[in-house]
């Protein structure tokens, strides 16, 4: 076996050096009721060969799509130099920095990544990166509770992507917080329910999105104000990528941001590994979550990089810690580092161009089917909620015989579908014609 | 070894609660400041919180530690020393002059259950 | 010298540099200045740099040449598992027909993916003696708190309300508290007894109705085995609670025996650990949770099942703890830890504990001398040094840990468990050769030595990498995080 190193002389060598006669004395001490005796039913050891031939048959049982689905989750370019990079074995086989004297790379992409985070929201500081948008979001309602210290209640845009508030329902269920959804009203948060829902002054957190998961952008004038007013912290879900073109959560007033840096070139990969981002402002940094890097110098006076204010965290503070999370989603981090570098403020807004034409190029043609409409009238950036009067099951179904995913249904009517700067004009003109055919 | 002050009252986990009037100055004792190392953060409750005798109101970060401050005594945080916001450092450089709240005493007679100075020096083993 | 590199990639950044090329625009119209009202846009400037994609190799490839992976050196991280992370699973696990898979798609059109995810779990019961697992958590701590919600759950749909005390040994690592914590439950601490296992006598007069589990990790945190199990398992399982398996070192006994057996209920697994795949500078890993038969229903959604006509679907069970993740976990550690365990099959599968267990050993007989063993008798796959054996010179832990740093080993973990002062705690794991125990032996001599002969440069260590002992006080009191702080 290629993964052990052993020999039988080793073996024999170092069970003599232990003071033990065979391998079976390494688990003496073990009840003789508790040591599994039987083959694991398991299949057979693969070589490499096998391996990839296996792999590759079972790849061939999913299906190659244009994809024209997002809700959170969206197929942007990954520039080729990112896997080579972050596969080079100091990155990929390191583990949390715990030695900084030899993890200045980790931690020094780590301060990058938290640069470009706090650049991209407005925010004062964010941590070292979370494990994806929807836990980022639940995180940052316990950090509302913690930092209301009284209040257990957050409300929650009935706009926020259901994934997303199917986990902060889930972590708030557990954690002993109250979580009341805000109605939408024509596509958007419904403001006048928020301020009703905040009369009551017992509200830790409001949580919002941008853009919402109807695609829409939301406008928050005033709601920063109004949140303040009643001592609720406003937390705002939004998509990083399309933040380089959008008002911003530090500019609407949000003390909170959070989300899901998937859009920032990460492959959509079945659902993970993504990266979550949860950044706030200075007044809540000790209430923020997992690992967070500082800039100092060792004692020579040279720049370096070290884990920050570690007393907050779970192996100090233990059950009085705001959250349990260990570690960071750190390669991932890495991964959205390396491509925001890339792209630079210029690059991420020909994205959000490219997407932005090919979406509203292909809304209007999807409307001039006649088979469709706009499910509302509210301006947005790369994805929008379609009301369609064949059923969307038909439309799906039409679309993936011509290799089309074609977008995700999120009723009984509707159509949600995104477009990236990766989907082509063929590609948008034969879901046109799909469209048009049925 | 380290220093005590005289007429203070301290508790087993290392407070001290001086008495003016009224009021009581709450801080953390030269010992355990020693314990702990540099300080870096001084978690500090809201003026107008209950604080309650054994119950934690705050705590005292080291880089990597971080002490739970117990009150000492029960009442009302009339202030909090801001200076320890900005410069935490000064709970390390003189612990005694630098309390960490003040608290107006609901309950006077609480500070009889705490140790004096002689008791506390004992108790660290000085 | 490439180890001076001391660039941010922000300080590369000229003006009009760029590093991508993307598609020409596809349509006509679709304007986004003109379309996005105004008071919707961004008002300043993000600052990112500017810089070619030639700069952005160079630097990032010069930022790796100041890190340590398992990779560069021998990592005995204790409690880690830092063992080789192999290739091919990072080959498979890039695999487009995998990786361009969006989550919203019909089943239909990723049999294959659902496949290798409901393999891996049943593949994971098999090696554990549990029923069921899900996938979805995406860490240790991650799977720990799904974990707990799912212990919770059972004691609420049984309407058995008041079970809200989680009972966790005083030697468990921080993250099970914490853990608890995060899921509305009450810490009961149970004592450890002078060999570092639970001590049964503490433990039976916590055990009451408001008791919701016990959670445990076998060999606990000093590598010990808590032989005593089938014990605290029939008391716990009496006074009404489940007993949660912390599956930080399962690498211990893999192949050998399994948590399922010993009595245990819930239990996550640590794919970075046991399953070979890459820490990655912290992340992402993997935290399945297994539970045993009966408890099924309480995993979290959306949970992958297989029909009779051998096809994969979704299923969302009603009854279910909830929902803890995007979609199914961090799918593409998913991939690596299926390809490993391929790569293992089940004749190698059984072998990787008791190597592992071999090589703890081996370098703790070869090293008691030097260093102070508090818990003498066999380990499993790591053990707790409590500094050195002559405790006369002042070299610390700490001390010893950098010094390791200057011979070219990452230093183990120190300071914990808590349980002893210098503890310093050594997991070589299964893919280490003797000769690098023995050069790793020989390196810890060396270093007790010089504490005796010369310890100034051990306590002054490391002298030779890239950084040498940062001020963590000042970045602590004054937190610059981000280049405009620093840039002031």
């Amino acid at each position: 076996m290629k993964y052990f190193p052993h020999t039988q002389e080793d073996i024999e060598q170092m069970l003599q050096v232990a003071g033990l006669k065979s391998m079976d004395d390494l688990y003496g001490e073990i009840p003789a009721q508790l040591l599994f005796n039987r083959e694991f039913d398991l299949p057979e050891a693969m070589s490499e060969v096998e391996i990839r031939k296996f792999i590759e048959a079972l790849g061939k049982k999913n299906s190659r799509l244009a994809c024209f689905a997002g809700a959170g989750v969206e197929d942007h370019y990954s520039p080729s130099i990112i896997n080579p990079i972050i596969s080079r074995g100091e990155f990929l086989t390191a583990y949390t920095p715990y030695q900084p004297e030899i993890s200045q790379g980790t931690l020094q992409y780590i301060f990058e990544y938290q640069s470009m985070i706090c650049e991209l929201t407005g925010m004062d500081v964010t941590n070292a990166s979370m494990y994806d948008g929807c836990t980022a979001t639940a995180e940052a309602m316990m950090m509302a509770v913690a930092a209301a210290k009284k209040r257990n209640k957050v409300l929650m845009s009935a706009t926020v992507n259901p994934k997303v508030k199917k986990v902060v329902e889930t972590y708030a269920q557990y954690n002993g917080a109250v979580i009341e959804i805000i109605a939408e009203k024509d596509g958007v948060t419904d403001l006048a329910d928020l301020e009703a829902k905040l009369a009551g002054d017992d509200v830790a957190g409001v949580i919002l999105a941008q853009p919402n998961f109807y695609g829409i952008i939301e406008d928050y004038a005033g709601v920063a104000e109004m949140c303040h007013a009643k001592k609720a912290l406003m937390i705002m879900n939004a998509n990083p990528s399309a933040l380089a073109v959008l008002k911003t959560p530090a500019e609407w007033g949000a003390d909170i941001a959070c989300g899901d840096g998937q859009t920032l070139g990460i492959p959509m990969n079945y659902g993970g590994p993504y990266v979550g981002y949860l950044a706030c402002t200075n007044a809540l940094v000790r209430k923020l979550p997992g690992r967070i890097v500082g800039a100092t110098t060792d004692v020579d006076g040279k720049r370096a990089f070290v884990l920050t204010l570690q007393a907050r965290e779970q192996h100090i503070r233990r059950e009085k810690a705001n959250s349990n999370i260990c570690s960071n989603q750190s390669l991932m981090a890495l991964y959205v580092t390396i491509y925001m570098s890339l792209m630079g403020y210029k690059g991420l807004k020909e994205v959000n161009k490219l997407s932005y034409a090919g979406a509203h190029y292909l809304a209007e043609q999807l409307v001039a089917t006649g088979k469709c409409s706009m499910a509302f009238d509210k301006p947005f950036l790369n994805e929008f909620a379609l009301k369609t009067t064949v059923c969307p099951k038909t439309i799906q179904a039409a679309l993936l015989d011509n290799g089309i995913l074609g977008g995700v249904r999120i009723a009984d009517d509707t159509l949600l579908i995104c477009v990236t700067e990766q989907r082509t004009k063929e590609e948008m003109d034969l879901f046109i014609e799909t469209v048009k055919n049925l | 070894m380290s220093k005590i002050v005289e007429g203070l009252y301290y508790a087993e986990s290392h407070e001290y609660v001086k008495i003016e009037g009224e009021y009581g100055y709450v801080g953390i004792t030269d010992y355990a400041q020693h314990e702990l190392g540099n300080v870096v953060y001084v978690d500090m409750p809201d003026v107008d919180d209950e604080v309650e005798a054994g119950a934690d109101f705050g705590a005292v970060e080291s880089v990597k530690a971080a002490s739970d401050l117990i009150s000492p005594v029960s009442g009302t945080v009339v202030e909090i020393n801001e200076a320890l916001n900005d410069q935490p450092e000064l709970v390390n450089a003189d612990p005694y002059a630098n309390w960490i709240i003040k608290v107006q005493l609901s309950d006077a007679s609480e500070v009889e259950k705490l140790m004096d100075a002689a008791a506390y020096k004992a108790a660290i083993g000085e | 010298m490439i180890r001076n590199y001391d660039k941010l990639i922000f300080e590369l950044s000229k003006e009009g540099r760029v590093g991508y090329s993307l598609p020409k625009k596809q349509v006509e119209g679709g304007c986004m200045c003109c379309g996005i009202p105004e008071n919707l846009r961004r008002e300043s400037a993000p600052l990112l740099p500017e810089v070619t994609e030639f700069d952005v190799v160079r630097h990032y490839t010069n930022l790796s040449n100041k890190n340590f992976g398992v990779d560069t050196g021998f990592y005995p991280l204790g409690s880690c598992t830092m063992k080789y992370n192999p290739r091919i699973n990072e080959e498979m696990a890039a695999h487009p027909a995998f990786t361009q898979l969006h989550p919203s798609m019909p089943t239909e059109c990723a049999q294959g993916a659902l496949e290798v995810y409901y393999n891996l779990a049943a593949s994971l019961a098999e090696v554990s003696g549990l029923a069921e697992f899900t996938l979805n958590p995406y860490a240790g701590a991650h799977g720990e708190l799904t974990g707990l919600m799912i212990m919770r759950q059972y004691h609420i749909q049984r309407g058995d309300l008041k079970r809200t005390k989680v009972i966790v040994p005083d030697s468990a690592h921080g993250t099970n508290p914490a853990s608890a914590a995060v899921c509305g439950l009450q810490i009961v601490e149970v004592k450890s007894t002078a060999n570092g296992t639970v001590d049964v006598e503490d433990l039976k007069p916590l055990l009451d109705d408001t008791i919701a589990g016990i959670m445990m990790t076998n060999p606990n945190t000093l590598g010990i085995f808590e032989t005593e199990i089938p014990e605290i398992s029939r008391l716990v399982h009496e006074c009404g609670g489940l007993l949660y398996y912390d599956g930080a070192n399962l690498n211990a006994v893999l192949g050998k025996c399994r948590p399922g057996d010993m009595g245990f209920d819930i239990m996550h697994i640590n794919l970075h650990k046991t399953f070979s795949t890459p820490h990655g500078g912290g992340g992402p890993g993997d935290g399945p949770v297994g539970v045993r038969a009966g408890l099924e229903h309480l995993l979290p959604n959306p949970q992958v099942k297989k029909d009779e006509n051998g096809r994969f679907y979704l299923q969302c069970d009603e009854k279910s703890a909830g929902y803890v993740s995007n979609f199914l976990g961090n799918f593409g550690i998913i991939m690596r830890a299926y390809t490993y365990i391929l790569t293992l099959g089940r004749e190698n599968v059984k072998m990787v504990g008791p190597l592992a267990v071999l090589n703890a050993n081996y370098v703790k007989e070869s090293l008691k001398g030097e260093y102070y063993l508090p818990i003498e008798g066999v380990c499993k796959h790591e053990f707790v040094f409590d500094g050195l054996a002559d405790k006369s010179t002042g070299v610390t832990t700490l001390d010893i840990a950098k010094r390791l740093l200057d011979y070219g080993y990452h230093a183990p973990t120190i300071y914990f468990p808590l349980l002893f002062h210098q503890s310093i705690m050594i997991e070589p794991t299964e893919t280490e050769s003797k000769e690098t125990l023995d050069e790793f032996i020989a390196v810890m001599k060396k270093v007790a030595q010089e504490a005796i002969e010369n310890p100034e440069i051990v306590k002054s260590a490391p002298h030779s990498t890239p950084v040498r002992r940062l001020d963590e006080t000042t970045a602590a009191r004054f937190p610059k995080t981000t280049y405009k702080q620093l840039k002031g």
